[in-house]
């Protein structure tokens, strides 16, 4: 999987209700992606364009086991890229087949609007803006193939063990 | 190479002889558990075939009872689930209701060296029954239902030492806060308590520690097990069981010891549990406008009569709404024959009905603009109890307590001592 995108950045210890508030917990997920960072950057999500790649400090995704990653995916971001990944945060992006990498030195990589190039097998991020290459740390193969079985849902439908989404 | 707990159960339920950080193993889970949440239209997936229906335990907690038709429509949908499989050990809203977290230690549907996962991420409060316990995502919840497994990855293991006992009206969670405060987040970790002042620590007290351990953004927290901690399952439930304990040659990440004895009421400021805890002394005299006591991690028994020694005979504050939440309904049937519910009705609490409620902004007791809260509960996230300009400040139920009684945030050992 290969991504090319404007990149947003945030900082250490982003969190579950941050990224999904309460408030929005009853609506459909396209709505629910709406109110990502509503109360920590009121409007951004209104900005964001599909195919943008999110940029996180350490333990992105802290908090709760709501599903979080999938509003970053209904949002149209291509990938995330941070310091480090929250655990739980982690199985969810798997879960939900939301590329989602580790990759130290990344926040101090970007800045926000430069274009970031990403190939997720490999785990190399590239500043398109500046020329310069970082290595992440690649997911270990068994969560590798799930993301690229497009998650939990699909690999279960597929099976017939859960019923095909009405 | 010695194994820590966590390594030792992760080996024992991946069919491996050892387990090292960095590895990651697919291990058979022993108990499911399902709530509400999982259920909500928005969530949830027709399950069309479950390895085992004994291994899965339904409650409804976060929302309870159903404060809006999308919360009742997940309840209908998991009644249909309860069902369909034959699920028998179900927690419907009425005699045996309660947070899943308080459920599990009520009816001790976690043993010693099980896996235990649920789709809430203070599941490791389970950790106190010496077991594995963690907070996964839904889609976790539902293919381990299905398929009776689940992957983990080991990380390293912090080990906390505890020695000496609390002072009076110093409790777990000051003891938690100042692990927090002090040594910030474990992601990637295990944390594994153990030593000799774990034996000074009630079983609910030491369900706080572990459940507030999720706030560490641990992968396991666990306990070592005790002669206490024994009893406490046989009284409950009568299934064999073997402790794991560490090996004595098990390699941690570090070994940190804490002295209970030394300890202090702290408060964490808003917005953070980690890295942001402070003695009361200096939070003193902030004013609230709600004192919340409930949670999955102070909705004990233990909490909820300290609360009442505290409030005996005195009044809350004009002005401030003081909410106690049970954490289960064996909880509160016991803290009604106590006698401690009379006691907090009569100085002007409200009592809510076993549930999440106000903890993850549902209902009961949500915060309005510019409000500011003082909690027992996990979690003082921006936005967390309701709306984004609110502020929730953390602390034990002696100081939640005593602050209802005074309005502003006050050091409890006025009032217990
Ligand atoms: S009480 Fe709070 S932390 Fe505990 S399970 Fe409920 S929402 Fe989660």
């Amino acid at each position: 999987m290969n991504f090319k995108g404007r990149v947003w950045i945030v900082g250490d210890n982003i969190n579950t209700d941050l990224i999904l508030p309460n408030k929005a917990f009853y609506l459909t997920h396209e709505e629910q992606a709406l109110y990502v960072f509503s109360a920590n950057r009121p409007g951004w999500a209104e900005q964001v364009r599909k195919g943008d790649i999110l940029i996180g400090g350490s333990n992105f995704g802290m908090g709760s086991s709501r599903a979080a990653a999938r509003s970053l995916k209904n949002l149209g971001l291509a990938c995330l890229i941070a310091e480090s990944l929250n655990g739980l945060f982690l199985r969810n992006c798997v879960n939900f087949a939301f590329p989602a990498l580790e990759c130290p030195g990344v926040h101090a990589a970007f800045a926000e609007g430069e274009v970031a190039a990403v190939d997720f097998e490999a785990a190399s991020v590239r500043n398109e803006s500046r020329g310069t290459s970082l290595t992440g740390k690649p997911l270990p193969t068994p969560l590798m193939a799930l993301v690229q079985a497009g998650g939990v849902y699909q690999l279960l439908e597929k099976e017939g063990l859960i019923a095909a989404k009405t | 190479m010695g194994m820590t707990i966590a390594e030792k159960i992760l080996a024992a339920k991946s069919g491996r002889d050892t387990v090292v950080p960095g590895d990651v193993v697919t291990v058979d889970v022993d108990t499911v558990i399902l709530f509400d949440n999982n259920f909500m239209p928005n969530n949830w997936r027709e399950i069309l075939k479950v390895a085992d229906p004994s291994k899965i335990v339904v409650t409804f907690d976060h929302r309870v009872p159903a404060p809006t038709q999308q919360a009742a429509a997940a309840q209908v949908t998991g009644r249909a689930f309860v069902k369909k499989f034959g699920i028998k050990r179900f927690h419907d809203v009425g005699h045996n209701q309660g947070i899943s977290h308080q459920l599990v230690a009520d009816y001790v549907y976690a043993l010693p060296g099980s896996v235990l996962l649920c789709s809430d991420s203070h599941t490791c409060s389970a950790g106190v029954f010496n077991c594995l316990a963690r907070g996964v995502g839904g889609p976790d919840i539902i293919y381990a239902a299905i398929k009776g497994q689940t992957w983990f990855r080991c990380g390293e293991t912090v080990r906390y030492e505890l020695i000496g006992n609390l002072p009076e009206a110093v409790t777990a969670k000051d003891a938690f806060l100042q692990i927090a405060g002090v040594h910030g987040a474990h992601a990637t970790m295990n944390v594994e308590y153990g030593g000799p002042g774990v034996a000074g620590l009630s079983i609910n007290a030491r369900k706080t520690i572990a459940a507030m351990s999720a706030e560490l953004s641990a992968e396991f927290a666990t306990f070592e097990a005790d002669a206490a901690l024994m009893e406490w399952i046989s009284a409950r439930n009568p299934a064999p069981f073997v402790p794991v304990r560490p090996d004595a040659d098990a390699k941690y990440h570090a070994v940190r010891t804490v002295d209970l004895s030394a300890l202090e009421p702290l408060v964490a400021l808003p917005d953070s549990v980690v890295n942001n805890s402070q003695p009361v002394a200096k939070a003193a005299g902030t004013r609230i406008d709600q004192a919340y006591i409930g949670s999955c991690a102070n909705g004990t028994q233990d909490d909820i009569e300290l609360a009442a020694r505290v409030v005996k005979g005195r009044r809350v504050a004009s002005g401030v709404r003081f909410i106690v939440t049970p954490a289960s309904q064996t909880v509160y049937r016991d803290v009604v024959a106590s006698g401690a519910v009379q006691t907090l009705i009569e100085a002007g609490a409200m009592i809510a009905p076993p549930t999440c409620g106000a903890c993850g902004g549902g209902h009961m007791g949500v915060l309005g603009p510019d409000e500011v809260c003082l909690t027992s509960s996990t979690r003082n996230f921006k936005g967390r109890m309701g709306d984004p300009s609110s502020q929730v400040w953390m602390a034990s139920p002696a100081t939640v307590a005593a602050s209802a009684l005074t309005g502003v945030i006050t050091d409890p050992r006025e009032f217990l001592n």
